[in-house]
Order: C-alpha cells, then structure tokens, then sequence
C-alpha cells in the first residue's frame, strides 16, 4: 500500500510507525504525526463531506482552527464524536471516520439536489418560507429543518471518559508558541516571572515550523525547540501543548482547553480526556497569530483548493503534497513560498498574481527558479465537480472590473492567498475594541481593556524580526514590573525574506453571462449573491447581515469568511470597512465538549451530598432516600414489599400508637451567643423573647423585610447568653447570611456572635403517646415527667455516658422530645434508641411519615411557607407581637395584607372520602366554568390521615376561613384529575394541642 | 468570573461570594416612627444604575462577612472593597 501524494523526506511525521485507520469504511493508514486531514490527503481523499445547506462535495481548505468543512463523525476509545475537525484531530490506531450531512453516501448524496434548486435557497430562505401557515410549523416545517440542519450524529451512549477542571494562577500567560509568543515566554521567564505557555497544536514554534527563516544562525524549527527545551527546564515555566486558550472572561481570567490523552494509543485509567483550565493571570500576552484569507471566486469551494499557508503546512509538517498539478492564486508575496517548497519537491506550480508585473526578493526568487508567474491574472472559476480538474483563468484589465484574456488550464489543486487576517478573537472578548488597519486590511486589537498584550501577526506585524523584538520588550516589560527583576537579553539575529506590498484585491469579477457561486463563507453555504440578497432587501448592520445570511455563524466563527464578507459589504454600501464594524466575536474561539464544561461535577459529583451520621444504619435498614437540599434524608423505611403509601401509613401510625424515631439531624441549627442575644432575637422573631427563661424554648416566627414569612423554628435558651435555635432544612443557610447581615450590617452595635452547628449536632426526634416511657428509659437517673419536663422545657443529660441536649418539642402533634448529641455520637444515640424502643413498640419514621403527621395537625411548613404568605395567612398572627419592632413588621400594614377576604390556611377532605388530592390542584366553584376557571387557592399539602384513615391536604384559599363547610372542586389538570372537596379546619386532629402537653 | 478583594481574605474567586444587593439603602431605626413612604423606599425602590455601584457581596465560602463592592455594572470592574463598616468614596 502505497501513498501518492505522501513525499519521502520532508516533514515532521514519524514515517517509522504506521498508524492504520479507516475513511467511510476504507481501511487506510497514515504515520505517526498526521491528523487526519493529512492522512486523507497523503492517500488522494479529498472529497470528505457535503455542503450544509446545497450538499455540494467539499474537500480540505485548511490545516488547523480555520478549517470550515472538514467536520467528520469519528469513532475512538469506544465513542462517537460528531463534528470533529479533521484537520485537528490527529491520528490515533483504529480510528474510523465518516462524512457527514449525506446519503446515502458522500460520493452520491441525493441533498445535493438542493444544489441545482439554489436559487430557491437564497438568503432569508428560512425566515421567509417557513412563515406560514402557522400550523405547519410542529408537524412539517420543524421536523424538516431538523432533519435537513445539524451537521453530525450525537452519540446517544452515557460519555465514560473522565473530564477534569483546574484552577491555575500565574504572572503571565503567553497565547501561541509562534515566534512572538515563545520571545515574550522566554523573557518572561528569565525575569523569574511564573509564566504559562499553551500551544493549540500538538506542535510548539506556530510558523516556525513552515516558514524559510534562521534565528542566529538555527533554523526556525530547531530554534523553537531550543527555547521550548529550556523553558521546559525551568521551574516557574508550564509549557503546554494541545492546549487552546479559547475564552478571556473578566479580570484577567482566561479558559483553556486542554486536549490530555485523545492522541494517546493507551492512557491509564484515572487519566483525563480533557481538562478545562481557569487561569487568572496578571499579565497576558496574546500571540495568536494570524489566519490566511482567501480570494472569493467562481467554485471556490470545489474539492482540491486549499489555502496557500495550509498546503505549504501539509507538505513541511506532514510531508504530504496536496496536488502534482498546482495553481496558485494569489495577491501577495507569502504565497510565493508556497510555490517555491512545491519546486523544491519537484512539483511544477503555476503562479497567478492579480498584482501588475513587479519585483520582490520572493517573487525573483521564484522567477530565478523558473517558475511560471502570470501577472495580473487570477482564477475565475474552478472546473470539477468532486475535485478539481482545470480552471478558467483570466487576465485581469488596468481596473481588475473586467478581462482581457480568458482561458483554461489544467491543475488538480488551486492554493489560494488574499492575505493575512490576525487573529484577534481573544483581544476582542477581553473588552478591547478593534481597530482597523489599513495597511493590512484588517483588524487589530486597539487600546487595553484588561490585562492583555497582543504581539506579533495577531498584532498586525507579519515579519519575524518585529514579532520577536515585540515578543521579548513586551515579555520582559509585562514581567519585570511583576517580579521587579530584569535580565537583559539580546534579541537575536533574524533571517527572514522580505515581502513586497499586497494587492487590496479579494474577489474575482465575473465574465459576462457566468454564473457559479461564489462563496464567502463555507461552512455555512454563504455566497455573494446572498450577501447582495440581505442588502438588497434592506439589511444594513453587519449583525443584521450576519444574521439574515447566517455569514460567520458556523462552528469556525467566520475564521476565513468575515473579512470577505466586510468587504463585500462595505463595496456594495460604498463604505470603507471601518464603517461598517465588525461583528462580535465570543468565546469559545473553537468548539469544546459538553464533557470538558462540566468536569467530574456529573452523577452524584454533580452536587455535593450531605449524609447524617446516621445515613449508614438508614441503609443497612432498607430506608428509601428522598433529596432534601443536598441532604439524603430516609423517605420511609421499606419492609417486604411494601409501596411508599404502605410504609409511610405503617410509620405515622405507629407514632400516633405508640412510638417512633426521626432522625432530624438536617435540621438548620446555628448557636447564638452574647449578651445581645435576647434582644437580637426579639428583632429578629416576630413574637417576644425578652422573657424567655433559661433552660425553655420557644416556637418563632421570622419575616422578610416585606412582610412575608421567611422562616419557622424553635429557639431555645441554654443559658442566660446562649441560645440553641433551629431552622427548616431548605432554609438553614439563608438564615445564617440573613442573620449575620443584620449583626454586620444594620444593627452592628449589637454584641452577638451567630455560627452555625447544623453539622456539629446530630438529632433524633421520638414521638409518640409512649415517648416519655421510652425517654425514661434512655435516662434512667432523670426526672421527665410533666412537671419536671413540661412541654417546651429543656434539659442537659447524660446519655449513657456521652453528653446531650433534650428538647421537649414536637413537630408530629404528638407528645414528642428531641434528642441531640454530638456527630460523632449520633450513630450510638440511634443504635441505643432502637435497642431500648423495642418494648415500646418504637419505628423507625421517614420523612413521608413526618409529612403526614405535620399535615394533619395543620402545622405549617415549607410549601405552606412558600415566599408568598404572610402569617395571618397561615393563622400564624397569633406570634405577632404588636408591641414591639421587629423584622417585616411595618409591612404588615400594607392595606393588601389586610384585606378580609385575604388567602387563609384550610384543610380539605374529599368528599367520597378515599380519592387523595395532587398537591398543586386548583381550588376552583365550578368546574365546568367557562375557561379561564377563576382560581380561589391552590392544594398546598396532601397525606392520607392515619387518624381518620381518608385525605387530607392542606389549602391556602381565599377567604379561607368562612369557607369552611363549603364544597369547591379540587382540580388537577397535570393528573387529569378533578375531586369534589370539603373546607375544613387545618387542625384536623387534636385542634386543641393536648397530646403535646400530655 | 470576577476577582473580588475581600478586605479579610484577599483576592478571592467570585465562586466564594454571595451577592447582597446594593449597599447604599439604609434601613429605617429599629423601634422608630417610619413613614409608609420611607419604608416602601427601603423595601423595594431601587436604582439600577449604569457604571459605577455600590453593593453589598458576603465571602459566604471565605470569612462570612458581609463587605461592600464598588463594581461598574456595566463593565464589571472593580474598583473598590471596603469593609462594611467603611466608606467607599
């Protein structure tokens, strides 16, 4: 197997080790080194895809970043990746690859149809066709778009590769290992600054690895490598390869995107796909280089024409010849070297220069090789359908709006230079605005924004000798003032051709009666004439523009189109291309993996999880876990084959017969100390603390600011400065912050300190008519009776041997106390309540029982508490003090908190006494009403009452309370559901509170 | 992502904060007269200007103090950090 157009010397490929893969099923091979663009191109394959919009064939253009339609569906590693760039991707054994966007095949791709209908899709085709009728959207138009857009296949297979982020900090980040950047690097470096250097490709040195240059007396490649060996060496230097900067975010922080083991045959197991870094820098320097452009004309697209800059890369990087028969069309000097590396491996170019006949030290050069030169000419349309096979060229009159001469001539590759466009996309996400040069026709970035210095081609300076002197001042400079050392270096003797003044020219006329598609932007199917369509019809910002012709808005972002394309307009406005700006370039500069965005935060990593100290025994004894936050908390505890409905009856029943244990370690507790703290909280809780003795507690009640109830829970006073207060589970952090901004902010006189314990304490709840038995029983030396422990008493224990806190609170409605202890002991706590429960008939509850228990005692909690009540709605006005100031009071006299009709807490029970209400269900009169059905409240709660054995819900209805004994229609249309429902009291079982007091 | 001083800590990824909203409305005195007026102005009138702004952030991952930040809200720069017991001119 032999591989045509593969040189025999030249280039940077392991020729030693062959590396087999497959095209569309072909088996092919390729070295060590290639991508595989250029593994295709080595073995003859250019057609690799179809257009996006006409399914036209297209081949390579590019040989890095800036490629726009070598995008292939690749499998590697066991995944599949659409979309992937073939000119970046490199070659690793048993790859396969495939062409996108056709079928069945891309030699026959029956879209291409859409090719010979183009002038049915001209600019706006979407915008104006698919517009009426409205109806046809779901059912027509959008699964046809779907069809026909998007280029490859997701894989629809869980991604198993691990993906990691990092934070790293330095003085200075250098964007690009081209001259400019590995000059700014290294005397960054020599300064002792902690430098980073990324390099996209996986090889250093950017265009010293093509260009005919020496830095004293080395080549360009090896003087790259001996820099990039000693910063390699040097402890404040990272030196990273595949490694793209692809985003500048605020203050100074950049994004890159590291490429770790794609390339690697094998990889350990722990070793990452990619890993995404957030870097601050103090410094950046930007050396991104710059972008060839083409020349718009007729076929332009065709298979077989590729950018000057890449086909010398192919050959120099990859030694792979990208035509024997070439053309090359250009408007500048650098193409000149393209054609004089083809003469060196004895492939005959022929060089059409739309510039009148002149003399440079390139083009002389050339002209002492004896290469074909015709001035003033220029190609204006390409011949063949999946490659090129000749073009029509011409020669260009004094005012290049018309020919001279036409004619045709054979070639089997066209490459193409309209010059250089800077790269100035990470310049222009730092807040820089752009400038436009016009000596090179392009945009540079302009004054500072942030931190970021651009040196070298993406600063506007194509020579060597400016990069590398504006590399090492700007290196040195930026880094001096940081480490506050300088070490003086020379800046070395350059080597370089000199290039003569580019031609303005970047499009081709065309002759009478022709007329092929010219396109600006590839990847998106963007011609001329669609540009003049968008104008024609009235668009004028460049925005407008781009987005009616969808101009620059493919996955290369324009890399090689939007100049062209500002041009174009800027001709058509009779404008200059300052004028009409340039469109926003944002982040990222290339497209990354979903995978790399999210990092190891995926599956249980997504989000942290808390567990009680308890959680093991819950698992070991079948509990069922339900999210509370980020908390695990036991929903019910299965026996055999019982349902959630089964369990959470059995438990609640059991609290209401005999006896049960919640653990209600999740609980928000945070400890308030000072000698403040009384009058702290009496500002904070609605109702009065002053009073409150030593050794009880209380149930508060805390607002907003506007009113509405924030949070609920019971403080309680271990001595006479300390207070132990408890939240909801869901609302525990924002009342420390909400705490702690009043003691540093609004009322800093006040001497209280507040820290939160929620972790430090773990807490058991037993409830039930038999608790205060078995409360005897875990302490047996302790007085608990009523008297001695009445109902919201406190008292400080020995439990069997470790220290703990008993509450006598209740949240079931039962005779209930709560136990804690330290973390560390609350595993013991549980094991012994459990072994000493057993005679009292004691269960373990979760927190669906919990629910049903709280729901039909009417207590409130946090979907009652919703952030829309206030507390007369939840019949909480009991605990507001009018006496006292306190948090939310003046908002309580807002007239609409005090309409009498105002949302009030009911209880609901349906009338056949067995259908369960959906909580969400709409309280509505009549429920065959015209649509809208007014809404009189909404079903907050629902449980089966173990009591009175039927449902029960919990209901903020308006004008709640003289409803009730009224019956309304509860409604559900997410269930499909509609119940015939009575209003009742929200105090359904025991109204009066005695089993708490029992 | 911002980098915010925090006047306890130091230079600290914004993923640490929390923010408090503007720093600048001062909340009625605890057990005094308050007309309507005023109090419906520290509750919910706010000025959203354009450019420089005092607010309010909390190192919530850091110290837990609360500290005020002068930030353009256009531009995100940062100007100033104070703590809140301090002036920002």
């Amino acid at each position: 197997m032999s591989q045509p157009f593969r040189l025999n010397k030249e280039g940077l490929i392991n020729r030693n080790k062959k590396i087999s893969f497959t095209f569309n099923g072909k088996k092919l091979f390729g070295y060590e080194g290639d991508t595989i663009a250029s593994a295709l191109i080595a073995n003859g394959i250019h057609l690799v895809g179809r257009s996006f919009k006409y399914h036209r064939p297209r081949g390579f253009f590019g040989a890095g970043v800036e490629e726009p339609n070598a995008k292939l569906q690749v499998e590697f590693n066991g995944h599949s990746e659409p979309n992937v760039n073939a000119t970046e991707m490199e070659l690793v054994e048993g790859l396969s690859a495939s062409s996108q966007n056709c079928w069945p095949s891309v030699n026959f791709d029956i879209g291409a149809i859409n090719n010979f209908l183009k002038m049915f899709f001209p600019a706006g085709f979407y915008y104006k066709t698919f517009m009426w009728p409205k109806s046809f959207w779901y059912k027509i138009y959008e699964p046809f778009i779907r069809k026909a857009a998007g280029l490859g296949i997701a894989s629809l297979e869980k991604d198993k590769e691990r993906y990691e982020h990092k934070f790293e900090y330095c003085d200075l980040l250098v964007t690009g290992s081209g001259p400019s950047g590995l000059a700014s690097a290294y005397a960054a470096a020599k300064n002792g600054a902690k430098v980073i250097l990324a390099e996209d490709k996986p090889r250093f040195g950017g265009t010293l690895l093509t260009d005919d240059v020496s830095i004293d007396n080395l080549s360009g490649k090896d003087w790259a490598e001996k820099i990039v060996s000693e910063l390699k060496s040097m402890p404040n230097v990272t030196v990273k390869n595949r490694s793209q900067v692809f985003g500048y975010y605020d203050h100074n922080m950049l994004v890159m995107f590291e490429r770790v083991s794609d390339h690697l045959e094998k990889k350990s197991k722990f070793t990452p796909r990619q890993r995404l870094w957030y870097i601050r820098a103090k410094e950046t320097i930007l050396s991104t280089g710059s972008i060839e452009r083409p020349i718009v004309f007729g076929n332009n697209d065709t298979p077989g024409i590729f950018l000057s800059a890449a086909a010398k890369e192919y050959m120099k990087v990859y030694g792979v010849l990208v035509g024997k028969k070439p053309l090359i069309f250009t408007n500048n000097d650098s193409a000149y070297e393209t054609a004089l590396d083809f003469k060196k491996n004895n492939v005959e170019p022929i060089i059409l220069d739309t510039r009148e006949e002149h003399s440079s030290e390139l083009i002389d050069e050339a002209k002492s090789k004896g290469i074909d030169i015709r001035f003033s000419h220029g190609v204006i349309v390409a011949n063949g359908y999946k490659k090129v096979k000749s073009a029509k060229i011409g020669k260009l009159t004094k005012d290049k709006n018309s020919f001279e001469k036409i004619e045709t001539i054979e070639c089997d590759c066209i490459c193409v230079s309209g010059f250089w466009t800077p790269s100035v996309h990470l310049a222009s996400q730092s807040g820089n605005k752009l400038k436009y040069e016009e000596k090179i026709d392009a945009f540079i970035p302009d004054k500072k924004k942030q931190q970021e210095t651009s040196v070298g081609a993406s600063n506007g300076s194509f020579t060597l000798e400016e990069s590398l002197k504006h590399g090492f001042e700007n290196g040195s400079n930026l880094s001096a003032k940081i480490t506050e050392t300088k070490t003086e270096i020379s800046i070395p003797n350059v080597n370089e051709k000199k290039y003569g003044a580019h031609d303005k020219f970047w499009c081709m006329p065309l002759p009478k009666n022709e007329n092929p598609k010219r396109f600006v932007d590839f990847q998106n199917d963007v011609s001329v004439s669609d540009i003049e369509i968008a104008l024609r019809e009235g668009y004028r910002s460049i925005e407008h523009v781009k987005r009616y012709t969808t101009l620059g808005m493919a996955t290369d972002q324009g890399r090689t189109s939007n100049l062209n394309g500002l041009q174009l307009v800027s001709n058509i406005e009779n404008k200059i291309v300052p004028e009409v700006g340039h469109t926003t370039f944002r982040p990222p500069f290339t497209p990354i993996t979903i995978g790399t965005i999210v990092g190891r935060e995926v599956g249980m990593e997504y989000m942290p999880t808390r567990k009680t100290p308890i959680h093991k025994w819950h698992k070991k004894n079948n509990a069922v876990f339900v999210d509370a936050g980020a908390w695990k908390r036991p929903r019910y505890y299965k026996q055999g084959n019982e349902t959630l409905f089964e369990a959470s009856k059995r438990e609640a029943k059991n609290v209401r017969e005999n006896v049960g244990i919640c653990d209600v370690t999740t609980l928000g507790k945070i400890d308030i100390k000072g000698p403040d703290a009384a009058e702290f909280l009496n500002r904070v809780y609605t109702n009065a603390w002053m009073k409150l003795p030593v050794g009880k507690a209380r149930y508060g009640l805390m607002l907003r600011e506007d009113g509405i109830v924030l949070d609920d829970g019971t403080t309680t006073r271990i001595s006479e400065n300390h207070y132990h207060m408890t939240t909801t589970t869901a609302q525990a952090a924002n009342v420390l912050s909400h705490l702690e901004y009043y003691l540093q902010i609004v009322w800093p006189e006040l001497n209280v300190n507040v820290v939160s314990t929620t972790e430090q304490w773990a807490g058991a709840a037993i409830a039930g008519p038999k608790s205060r038995d078995m409360l005897s029983k875990l302490y047996p030396d302790l007085d608990v009776s009523n008297d001695a422990l009445p109902f919201m008493g406190y008292k400080e224990a020995d439990f069997f041997g470790v220290q703990s806190r008993i509450f006598r609170i209740s949240f079931s409605g039962e005779l209930a106390f709560e136990i804690n202890v330290k973390s560390d002991h609350g595993m013991f706590m549980w094991e012994k309540m459990m072994e000493i429960g057993k005679e009292f008939g004691n269960q373990p509850y979760g927190t669906e029982a919990l629910s049903t228990l709280r729901i039909e005692m009417g207590h409130v909690a946090g979907p009652e508490l919703d952030g829309r009540t206030i507390p007369l709605d939840v019949s909480l006005n009991g605990l507001v003090s009018k006496k006292k100031d306190f948090i939310g009071k003046n908002s309580l006299g807002r007239e609409a908190f005090n309409i009498e009709s105002r949302q009030k807490i009911v209880g609901l029970i349906p009338i056949d006494r067995k259908s369960s209400i959906p909580e969400g269900s709409h309280i509505v009169q009549d429920q065959n009403a015209k649509l809208p059905i007014p809404k009189l409240g909404h079903v907050s709660s629902s449980c089966w009452s173990v009591e009175n054995n039927n449902p029960f819900s919990l209901a903020i209805m308006k004008d709640g309370k003289n409803m009730i004994g009224k019956k309304f229609f509860a409604v559900s249309p997410l269930k499909n559901k509609s119940i015939e429902v009575e209003v009742i009291s929200s105090h359904y079982v025991d109204p009066e509170g005695k089993r708490v007091r029992s | 992502m911002l980098y915010i001083k925090c006047p306890y800590c130091g230079l600290r990824a914004q993923k640490e904060f929390s923010y408090g909203g503007d720093a600048t409305v001062k909340r009625p005195n605890i057990n005094e007269e308050v007309t309507s007026e005023d109090w419906d102005n520290f509750v919910y009138m706010r000025k959203s200007p354009r450019g420089k702004h005092v607010e309010l952030w909390q190192h919530i991952a850091g110290c837990r103090q609360w500290i005020k930040v002068q930030r353009d809200t256009a531009t995100h720069e940062i100007f100033q950090t104070a703590k809140v017991t301090e002036e920002i001119r």
